[in-house]
């Protein structure tokens, strides 16, 4: 019994063992990260190693509302953030809505071809995007040149240096990208409706849009909501990559969004330990979201989304 | 619900038309910026270089797709790509694979701690400085490692291999267990093969992030050897786009540049990279549907 009991706790520990390498690996590439917060903490300017920069405390947060240019720089730059991301909060039921009726289709093979058509672009990077978006709108790009051949312009439009919607476009390419994706699940959540409900509905003499209000949309209705709580939860996180591939001297005021700005803070311009006081209230800020909606969603639904 | 005959009115009518003209605009818009450009590596360099190709390829020539590898890092960019793909995905899909397989096991020291502090790390990160100025004190700026080491153990993956693991007969690995055989056996001789169809999966995904991955790119690599597709085509682009500002602010008209049919121009350039980047990535994806949607599947279910 003793050595039965010796070599199950064994077991357990080479177990372990096993896993240790991987645990290892997270720990320093998720959890070391966090400890380079400390870098908000000191007057970092490198190639000065962190261990002989001052200690400067809280100097970096209060510097960000010293001055009215710079208030006024990270109010614009938040003013981005919430434009882009409260956009796609706004649309975010396009995606259940291209299911819906996408489902109400009864051409089979057109359904598919538009199913796997739709979500190619999801899958090329924003490098591409952005090789696209070239392609189409630059000065000698398909717009133009068609616009030229109609006669309809002497000079190109300059769209991609445009600076009054970028918030819109941004929104779009992301919509273009992602559109066809997104409505994979709910096209797969429909799928799994129980196929009574639209009986009984058609025997009550339902009309299409009836059925679709009435049991089609109810259905689908949790899915969106898990959806949008994560959704609610990442408001403060745009990426980087769509909006340094778009950003230009021309759009820059409109298309820093916090991502941005921290990547051009630093790298841009050096100033490392602002960037990361940034970086570091943006991601408790994001924590305590996250936890907010989920916890939200405990109250209204009896369950948590994480 | 086909069966059921439907109650046909004037709206219902419309409703179809609206979703087929709807539906059939979306798609094209999706698909024709591919089809453009393509018809664009294969026209005349100058024709295209004045965006007058637009609905079918003017003077086929193929001579783009030769004169491409000339361009000086374009074949070692290629390269890059191609082996962070291939290494990378082995080790994310080996390393879910074992991971997904060993937290099933109740038999280890803490499971249920190693597991949170596994899973956890999809709800936070520390922020794109704060992982830079870690990945550079450890070493790993101008570093092909770099590419590959933070890749390797994916929550989200992990996840998915779990769930099919745990979804597979327990009786399996006792009879191996039985039979004398250990944890490191049973997973070689049984879980990999058992868990292929998941493992597709991940791959799949893994491939796609590794092929389309920029930004470590741009944070951590100066060293022109090191550089990726994407990162070499963004170079591309910028340059064509600065070089064509200049050219408009200057003459603010026609920025038509005379020259061959197969000369190379910025434009020339920038496409046929483009295809290039994108090519894989349009020939895996409609082979490989099925999987992509089954792992978005599975995850939905368990978030």
């Amino acid at each position: 019994m003793r050595t039965k009991r010796r070599s199950l706790k064994n077991e357990s520990a080479i177990h372990f063992l096993y896993i240790l390498p991987f645990l290892i690996l997270l720990a320093i590439f998720a959890y070391l990260p966090l400890y380079g917060w400390i870098y908000a903490f000191f007057d970092y300017k490198p190639p000065i190693p962190l261990s002989r920069s001052p200690f400067v405390g809280f100097k970096w947060f209060a510097s960000l509302v010293e001055t009215q240019v710079k208030i006024d720089q990270l109010i614009q730059v938040i003013k981005n953030t919430f434009g882009i991301s409260g956009l796609m909060l706004m649309f975010s039921w396009l995606p259940m809505i291209f299911a819906i009726f996408l489902n109400e289709i009864r051409a089979v093979r057109f359904r598919k071809a538009v199913q796997t058509l739709t979500t190619l672009p999801n899958f090329i990077s924003w490098v591409l995007v952005y090789s696209i978006a070239f392609a189409m709108f630059s000065s000698e790009g398909m717009v133009n040149g068609l616009l030229r051949q109609l006669g309809a312009i002497d000079s190109p439009i300059l769209f991609l240096q445009d600076s009054s919607h970028v918030w819109l476009t941004m929104w779009m390419w992301i919509t273009w990208k992602s559109l066809g994706w997104s409505a994979i699940m709910y096209i797969a959540a429909i799928t799994s409706i129980d196929e009574s409900l639209y009986e009984a509905a058609y025997v009550d003499g339902a009309t299409r849009m009836q059925v679709i209000w009435h049991v089609t949309l109810p259905s689908l209705l949790p899915t969106y909501f898990v959806l949008l709580v994560l959704q609610v939860a990442n408001f403060l996180n745009n990426g980087l990559e769509q909006y340094f591939v778009f950003q230009n001297a021309f759009n820059k005021e409109y298309i820093q969004v916090l991502d941005l700005y921290v990547y051009n803070l630093a790298i841009g311009g050096g100033s490392y330990s602002v960037s990361v006081a940034i970086s570091m209230m943006k991601s408790l800020i994001s924590v305590a979201l996250l936890f907010s909606v989920n916890q939200l969603s405990k109250w209204l639904r009896g369950e948590g989304v994480v | 619900m086909t069966a059921l005959r439907r109650s046909t009115d004037v709206t219902d009518i419309i409703i179809t038309i609206l979703t087929y003209v709807l539906f059939s605009a979306f798609t094209f818009i999706c698909v024709y910026p591919f089809y453009y450009i393509i018809i664009n590596t294969i026209s005349a360099n100058d024709i295209s270089a004045r965006g007058e190709v637009i609905f079918w390829p003017k003077q086929v020539h193929f001579q783009n797709y030769i004169d491409i590898f000339k361009v000086p890092g374009l074949w070692n960019a290629l390269m890059i790509s191609i082996s962070r793909t291939v290494l990378g995905t082995t080790l994310t899909v080996g390393a879910s694979a074992f991971l997904g397989y060993m937290f099933t096991k109740d038999k280890i020291w803490m499971r249920k701690f190693w597991y949170r502090f596994t899973i956890i790390t999809m709800f936070f990160n520390a922020g794109i400085i704060p992982w830079y100025l870690t990945m550079k004190t450890l070493g790993l700026t101008n570093n092909f490692l770099a590419y590959i080491l933070p890749t390797i153990v994916a929550p989200f993956y992990i996840i998915l291999v779990k769930t099919f693991v745990e979804s597979t007969p327990k009786e399996l690995q006792q009879a191996a267990t039985i039979d004398g055989a250990g944890t490191l056996m049973i997973f070689w001789r049984i879980m990999l093969p058992i868990c292929k169809p998941i493992l597709a999966t991940v791959a799949i995904f893994s491939a796609v992030d590794q092929w389309n991955a920029f930004q470590d790119t741009l944070l951590l690599v100066t060293d022109s050897n090191l550089y990726s597709l994407q990162f070499i085509l963004y170079n591309y682009i910028k340059q064509a786009s600065s070089l064509s500002t200049l050219v408009n602010l200057q003459n603010a008209g026609s920025t038509a540049i005379a020259s061959l049919a197969t000369e190379q121009t910025t434009t020339s350039i920038r496409m046929t990279v483009t295809i290039i980047v994108v090519a894989p990535i349009m020939f895996v994806y409609p082979i490989f549907q099925r999987f992509f949607v089954k792992g978005i599947m599975i995850g939905a279910v368990k978030g």
